[in-house]
């Protein structure tokens, strides 16, 4: 072997040796580094007891209340299979919507999260107002029609 | 290095690996990149901050885009720059592969770190944070630091030979985070959201707002570009001074003046 085929070789097996390195180190942070769990996952148990994690998912419809007290915010934290109570005394983001994502820290306290700090999660779509607008309109029309096609599938079973 | 008698001599690419002939190729080319630079960049600004839409959800803020996504491009694109650079300097031992890798880095640093500025300016109204510790931030940090990391290294190593060696050792170990960065947000929870643009889905932008951010992308990659080769020159001259057309390329302004 020529001195730079050896110094080839010897560079590609060091990239060989760190890629797997890599992909050792990413499996195990996949499994251990969780930045938020989902509703399910605490419901299931999974989240830390006795310690602050965070909650994430979507603020449910409708969901939003103020508390008697005047300051504490409660909502519910879905990920349409299990809900999530949340109670938080502090000014929420911008982008705090019902209907869109949110990342809560806090703790899970009697069936209650009691949130010390809540973030907004912005999803990757961008477009103007108008094109959204047009995108709720479909997906309003597309509710209808499914629940209009259901009525009258029901309607023929009874028959 | 062997000669390289047969062919036409532009066609070797080991011509262009001599620092005697790429000094004046590189400075030829700067006012073509540099100009490219300025006209991509003012399209791009003028597109995105006159003419495209606001956000839907996000209002005005969203425009802070055009800046964040071609800085963060940048910063993994020169750090992979880097890394190849770096191996070509291992394995052909040529010495310009490695003044390239050090030209390119503080123009990738420059990057990460407006990467990072103005993700946390975004953050901010958007999110209601500056920062926090998911997957993305944090591996994007982690970028930033191996480029001052490797700047550093190689500029406390006096000896040239040893500097480049041990730079190019470290912008390889490095790059293994670059797809870490990418892929962070598929990979975790993250409060960052995931690619807007991407191979499987296309884009989900709105096109004027698309286009923008690809013009300021461009313009991104030809300033890159034009810092890079102006520094590979300055590189030149700096370990080259002994040689006798350095110090002939050196006299000529002393004559005339």
């Amino acid at each position: 072997m020529t001195p730079r085929r050896k110094r080839a070789a010897w560079i590609i097996g060091a990239l060989i040796a760190l890629s797997l390195v890599t992909f050792f180190i990413v499996n195990a942070f996949r499994q251990n580094l969780v930045f938020f769990y989902s509703p399910t996952q605490i419901i299931a148990g999974e989240a830390p007891k006795n310690s602050a994690f965070r909650v994430g998912g979507m603020v449910a419809e409708n969901s939003l209340a103020r508390a008697a007290d005047g300051v504490t915010m409660q909502f519910i934290i879905t990920d349409t299979a299990q809900n999530i109570p949340v109670q938080y005394r502090g000014i929420l983001p911008d982008l705090f919507k019902e209907g869109k994502g949110v990342v809560a820290q806090g703790r899970w306290e009697n069936g209650t999260f009691i949130a010390s700090e809540v973030l907004a999660k912005h999803d990757e779509n961008y477009m103007p107002p108008e094109a959204q607008e047009a995108v709720n309109q479909a997906h309003q029309a597309a509710a209808k029609n499914l629940a209009a096609s259901q009525a009258s599938q029901h309607n023929k079973e009874q028959q | 290095m062997k000669p390289h008698a047969d062919g036409p001599r532009w066609l070797n690419i080991f011509h262009f690996a001599s620092p005697y002939q790429f000094y004046p190729l590189a400075g030829r080319l700067i006012p073509l990149f540099a100009t490219l630079a300025v006209l991509l960049a003012m399209a791009g600004l003028w597109l995105g901050f006159a003419i495209a839409p606001a956000d839907a959800q996000q209002g005005e803020g969203y425009r802070i885009i055009f800046l964040h996504v071609p800085t963060s491009w940048m910063a993994m694109l020169i750090y992979v720059a880097m890394a190849f650079w770096s191996v070509m300097h291992l394995i052909l031992r040529t010495r310009l592969s490695a003044m390239m890798a050090q030209a390119l880095a503080p123009t990738g640093a420059l990057m990460a770190f407006l990467s990072l500025f103005t993700g946390a300016l975004w953050g901010k109204p958007m999110w209601g944070t500056w920062w926090v510790w998911d997957a993305r931030l944090t591996s994007m940090l982690l970028l930033f630091f191996l480029y001052l990391g490797f700047i550093a290294l190689t500029r406390s190593i006096d000896e040239p030979d040893r500097a480049d060696k041990a730079g190019s050792v470290l912008a390889i170990v490095g790059v293994f985070n670059v797809p870490v960065i990418y892929f962070s947000v598929k990979w975790w929870n993250t409060l960052h959201q995931g690619a807007s643009i991407s191979m499987e889905k296309g884009s989900t932008m709105a096109s004027t707002m698309l286009i923008a951010m690809l013009l300021m992308s461009l313009a991104a990659w030809m300033y890159a570009i034009t810092t890079t080769l102006s520094r590979v020159r300055n590189l030149i001259l700096q370990r080259e001074a002994r040689t006798r057309w350095v110090q002939e390329l050196l006299a000529i302004p002393a004559n005339k003046a």
